[in-house]
């Protein structure tokens, strides 16, 4: 897999309720370690997925905020998050837990040019 | 064009597979190879061979096992979305203890480097959303 191809996700549901965000994040893990350039970009319901502080011993959840602290480790850096998504969820950067760069719509759109493959949950 | 497609809903729960399908014959129709499909999410259920449908509704299963034989498309079913769901084949059976193994042939478990690389070989990745 000589290849390295700019691979984008976009993670757009909120942490808990549905396996598919932690499944996304699960793509993005694989791709690093196959040398491919990940960027991700949480965007409406998926801003949720950056918060601080989660706790999810209680309903028997993995704590998907760990799982994020983990995108460094595997030299994940390009994270980042729609500003218009956090403000309508009045948040801002300081409730998230990953370092992130806020971008707008315009930038967003350029991010999706950038990209070879875009995979969207 | 080379394409690849990601099918994360389950049959019979949501559309994805069923459109997925239909997608897949129009690019082969329109001269396009498919050059994988990846089962993932929910969408693993597509490859177990224990579903029966109701009678008058299409059988999604048999369907994507005709279509990958007929046009040789690698049909891989992600390994760990898969045995937390129950989809496993006899080498899981036997490897977690379980009395049957329900992988439908024309189907194979594999890891979600499969994936990676379907999106390196590929022009276009389509994901059928759940």
């Amino acid at each position: 897999m000589s290849v390295q191809k700019n691979l984008l996700l976009i993670c757009r549901k909120a942490p808990y309720g549905n396996a598919l965000p932690r499944e996304a994040i699960d793509i993005a893990l694989a791709a690093s370690a196959f040398d491919q350039n990940v960027s991700l970009l949480f965007s409406g319901d998926g801003v949720w997925q950056l918060l601080k502080q989660q706790k999810s011993d209680s309903i028997n959840s993995k704590n998907h905020g760990k799982v994020l602290s983990a995108l460094a480790l595997y030299g994940i850096e390009n994270i980042y998050v729609d500003n218009d998504s956090l403000k309508q969820r009045n948040l801002s950067k300081d409730n998230l837990l990953v370092d992130t760069k806020s971008v707008t719509i315009n930038e967003i759109k350029a991010l999706c040019n950038n990209c070879d493959t875009i995979f969207n949950f | 064009m080379i394409i690849s497609v990601v099918i994360l809903g389950a049959p019979y729960s949501t559309q994805a597979p069923a459109t997925a399908l239909r997608f897949a014959k129009s690019a082969i129709a329109a001269g396009h190879t498919i050059h994988r499909i990846f089962f993932y999410h929910d969408g693993v259920n597509c490859a177990n061979e224990l579903i029966i449908p109701a009678q008058d509704e299409i059988h999604l299963p048999n369907e994507w096992q005709s279509i990958a034989k007929e046009n040789t498309i690698d049909m891989v079913v992600c390994i760990a979305s898969a045995i937390k769901r129950g989809v496993i084949d006899p080498t899981e059976a036997s490897r977690y203890e379980k009395p049957a193994s329900n992988l439908k042939d024309q189907f194979e478990i594999s890891g979600l480097g499969q994936l990676v690389d379907a999106s390196i070989h590929s022009d276009r990745v389509i994901t059928f959303g759940p």
